[in-house]
């Protein structure tokens, strides 16, 4: 058994920042990550950090600017932590290296970006994430943190009271790829889940292959509620064969979108006559699908991203990242053509539930960055918004593991004793099937720590020998591609409540099928076939809570459009969807939204561009 | 809220959403006509094969797969496509599928490159494609090849910004400075040019070119102070350091990210004689 102060799963940005936090604070700390770090997908990140750095901005215009975007579905105490954070933060990794674009007096640059009132998204050309993520893996060197790569963390090692909110998570259960041994690591202090998104669970995204979502599952089945999954930002503009995405810096420097009749959409329909191609994600993505629904787009599939007009001189310094993508994935030359784009998956922003401190309700556990939900994106995240999140809670998340006190959280975590449940009317039977095992189930409340990590590990090595001896069976390879259509067919950017509902029976048909999965590989070496089959019974989780929170949603708020809804209801759903693994049985319940930030109360407003 | 609902449209004689659709069935007959057609197009993928514990693979060997040739298809789709419908053991790296996790880099027809960046058309012989092991480094399962040796020459170099003093605030930087050390920052570590050098195969010592890159995009960073930069030159002109490069350029031909890995790595020898002219 291996054992740290605190362990963090997962090694991008907000894994990283966790662990620097955490080593900075006297912990011994090590990082577990199913990848190599600079694998990690926070490398993909292109457009940049906003931080109210400059004269003429405040953090107060970036909490409002991101309330206002989260549709009013962001918790106050959590926006106004991401602000206020934000500027020291961005100023750390420009000590530690990161090369910022700059201005000509040798500051770092800032640009606009979709639904910001102030220029305030700091970047590094178009590859902000690859800059971000080198810079704070090379501090973790420097630092000489352990990291554990190629480990693929399967379970949590939870003690197992009935109230989830009482129970202790000790440490995880990892398994090294390259060997196939499985080994259990003893956490002293705290878990830190830094696991990323979950594009996987969709067919078209902007996500890496290694986007599973095993974090959330994870934490999900040791009885952590999962906040707000059926809000899913699909991006306005990514490359139609692959779902490469092209960051919104393409439309923040001047990019115009437009149709087959040549018409720029955005003002000539009304999407947003004001702000245009800059309005929120979730705006332009609707307005490009509905311009292709109506026949003014391309092959019925895509629109025009042009940024021609910028020039050479300006492309090739903030954009030249860009013309790379596009040709290498499109074949398009970006600077005589304009780019295909077309609106692909592209972000979490429901995820693990956590307090402003990273704490989830049980015990020594916590989540950061897109796995956890603070709330600070709500209903949808603006622009430049998702790496400042990773390093201001990643800090924060680390700081608290290894014992810094931060007071008592504002938001709270766990599933109260009289919550606001919601029976939602399914025509398919929800959950498990068969004889499943959840991250809690060793009938092991209040024993040893260690004790509770090796029979984790117990049952771990026992799920892992069923699925290498079984001989035949189905293969997870055809269970997870049917699960990435059919959300990709229905609970895409336009949702229907029968297309919703027959998303839930195919992931109940999947759910039976995967029961008889079996790994034709049966090598210990190496063996992805027997990773990919675990990553996919989390794809299955995930794809259930979202679809039954986006069923259970009948309005229309940010990102999740609803065809027989088509109004923001205020006075209903100003709450948090939650969705709690009860005994094998997802359990639907809501949370208030907190509105009341330090000094002022954010009242929901139309949002309009 | 801003937005229109695509079903609320009126209809009238010329509906484009009714014009789309048959536009659409069209083409899906179109396709489907010529898929009957061109069922035999495939691509043919030879790929390494080793297992050290299974039996049937432990003698190294190559599997042929007969993948549906597609529009825009890369070498790494391919590969996916003939481990999810052919063989679940087929064993790779992959992640980002756009060129910048650097964890599929190959060789593949005889050169070192990323299997997402490769489109199969693009390739000289695109009728078959070979695909192998990053050579010169062992080989752990399949296309899967060990890469601690490369991240141990890259931690070497001390590849993390170390200033004289703690700054206070925000270090300013000119846009000249960021320029000349753009290109070095793009590296991704895949490993491609390591695998390409002829002195780094016969010199397990040498730092290579990724590694001496490295402490280029540090050396050159002007937010280090003149003592940094002065034991940042003593690590690259160790005996196993920028010495060692005999400009064949391989390194430059294959680098995914254009970094002209060459040039860095002469502009470093220039550095470290100017260095020890100044102590003469």
């Amino acid at each position: 058994m291996y054992e740290h102060d605190v362990l963090v799963v997962g090694a991008g940005g907000a894994g990283l920042r966790a662990a620097i936090a955490a080593h900075e604070e006297g912990a011994d700390v090590a990082l577990v990550t199913k990848l190599h770090p600079v694998r990690s997908h926070t490398g993909a990140a292109e457009g940049g950090i906003n931080a109210a750095l400059r004269n003429g901005d405040s953090w107060q215009d970036h909490a409002y600017d991101t309330m206002k975007g989260s549709d009013y579905l962001g918790d106050a105490p959590a926006v106004e932590t991401l602000a206020q954070d934000a500027p020291e933060n961005v100023i750390q990794l420009e000590n530690w290296g990161m090369p910022f674009s700059r201005e000509d007096d040798g500051r770092v640059s800032q640009r606009p970006f979709g639904g910001l009132s102030f220029p305030r998204t700091t970047y590094a050309g178009a590859e902000t994430g690859h800059h971000l993520l080198h810079t704070l893996y090379e501090q973790v060197v420097k630092r000489g943190i352990e990291v554990y790569d190629e480990w693929y963390v399967t379970n949590l090692a939870v003690t197992d009271e009935d109230d989830p909110n009482e129970r202790s998570c000790h440490g995880i259960v990892g398994y090294d790829v390259q060997t196939g041994e499985l080994a259990g690591f003893h956490a002293n202090d705290g878990v830190i889940l830094a696991t990323g998104g979950m594009g996987q669970v969709f067919d078209h995204t902007t996500n890496a292959v290694a986007n599973t979502g095993d974090g959330v599952a994870m934490a999900y089945r040791a009885g952590v509620p999962m906040e707000d999954m059926e809000f899913i930002q699909f991006h306005p503009t990514t490359l139609p064969s692959t779902g490469v995405l092209i960051s919104e810096g393409v439309r923040g420097e001047g990019g115009i979108l437009y149709n087959t009749e040549g018409e720029r959409f955005m003002f000539e329909y009304g999407y947003a006559t004001n702000d245009g191609e800059l309005a929120s994600r979730d705006v332009v993505a609707r307005a490009e699908l509905t311009e292709v629904n109506e026949g003014r787009g391309f092959e019925d599939e895509y629109v025009m991203l042009d940024m021609r007009h910028l020039g050479e001189e300006r492309i090739l310094d903030r954009l030249e990242n860009i013309l790379h993508l596009a040709e290498d994935f499109e074949g398009v030359d970006g600077l005589e053509e304009p780019m295909p784009v077309k609106p692909g998956h592209h972000y979490a922003m429901g995820g693990i539930e956590t307090n402003e401190h990273g704490q989830t309700c049980i015990d020594g556990l916590y989540a950061v960055g897109e796995c956890a939900c603070v709330s600070v994106h709500g209903g949808n995240r603006l622009g430049g918004n998702a790496l400042p999140e990773l390093i201001v809670f990643g800090k924060r998340a680390g700081s608290h593991a290894a014992g810094r006190d931060f007071g008592e959280p504002k938001i709270q975590t766990g599933k109260p004793a009289n919550p606001e449940l919601e029976d939602i009317d399914t025509t398919a039977s929800l959950g498990t099937v068969g004889d499943d095992e959840a991250a809690a189930d060793g009938g092991l409340a209040a024993a040893d720590p260690e004790t509770v990590v090796n029979a984790a590990v117990e049952r771990e090595d026992d799920r892992i020998t069923r699925l290498l001896e079984k001989d035949e069976g189905t293969q997870h390879a055809e269970i997870r591609s049917d699960i990435q259509k059919t959300m990709t067919a229905n609970v895409n950017v336009f949702r229907e409540e029968d297309a919703l509902e027959e998303t839930l029976h195919d992931i109940r048909d999947a759910r039976e099928r995967y029961e008889d999965v079996y790994v034709a590989d049966k090598s210990r070496t190496f063996n992805t076939d027997l990773q990919h089959t675990l990553e996919t019974r989390n794809i299955l989780d995930i794809a259930e809570a979202l679809t039954m929170g986006a069923l259970a949603r009948d309005e229309f708020r940010g990102a999740h459009w609803r065809k027989e809804h088509q109004e923001r209801k205020d006075d209903e759903w100003l709450k948090h969807t939650m969705v709690s693994w009860n005994d094998g049985e997802p359990e639907l319940w809501y949370r208030p939204v907190i509105l009341d930030g330090e000094n002022k109360t954010y009242e929901p407003k139309e949002r309009s561009y | 809220m801003s937005t229109q609902s695509p079903d609320t449209q009126t209809e009238s004689e010329t509906d484009p959403q009714a014009e789309r659709l048959e536009r659409k069935e069209e083409r899906a007959e179109e396709a489907a006509s010529s898929a009957t057609e061109t069922a035999e197009d495939t691509v043919e993928l030879k790929v390494f094969r080793y297992d050290p514990e299974i039996a049937d693979k432990q003698e190294p060997r190559f599997d042929t797969f007969h993948v549906p040739r597609k529009q825009g298809m890369t070498v790494l789709d391919a590969l996916m496509h003939a481990r999810d419908h052919f063989d679940s053991s087929l064993t790779f790296r992959h992640s980002c599928r756009q060129a910048v996790c650097g964890s599929d880099a190959l060789f593949i027809n005889g050169s070192q490159r990323l299997g997402c960046q490769t489109q199969i058309q693009d390739l000289n012989n695109s009728d078959t494609v070979r695909v192998e092991p990053l050579p010169h480094a062992d080989v752990v399962k399949d296309l899967v090849v060990e890469m601690e040796h490369f991240y141990d020459q890259m931690e070497s170099v001390e590849p993390y910004f170390s200033p004289n003093e703690e700054p206070e605030g925000e270090q300013l930087q000119s846009r000249e400075n960021r320029e000349k050390i753009k290109m070095s920052t793009r590296c991704i570590w895949c490993g491609a040019c390591m695998s390409s050098c002829n002195i780094a195969a016969g010199d397990n010592e040498y730092l290579g070119p990724a590694a001496i890159n490295k402490a280029y995009r540090f050396y050159f960073d002007d937010r280090e102070g003149d003592d940094r930069q002065q034991e940042r030159l003593e690590i690259i002109e160790q005996e196993h350091g920028v010495w060692r490069c005999q400009t064949q350029f391989s390194c430059t031909t294959v680098c995914p990210k254009d970094i002209p890995l060459t040039e860095h790595i002469q502009e470093l020898k220039r550095e470290a004689v100017k260095s020890n002219l100044k102590f003469w």
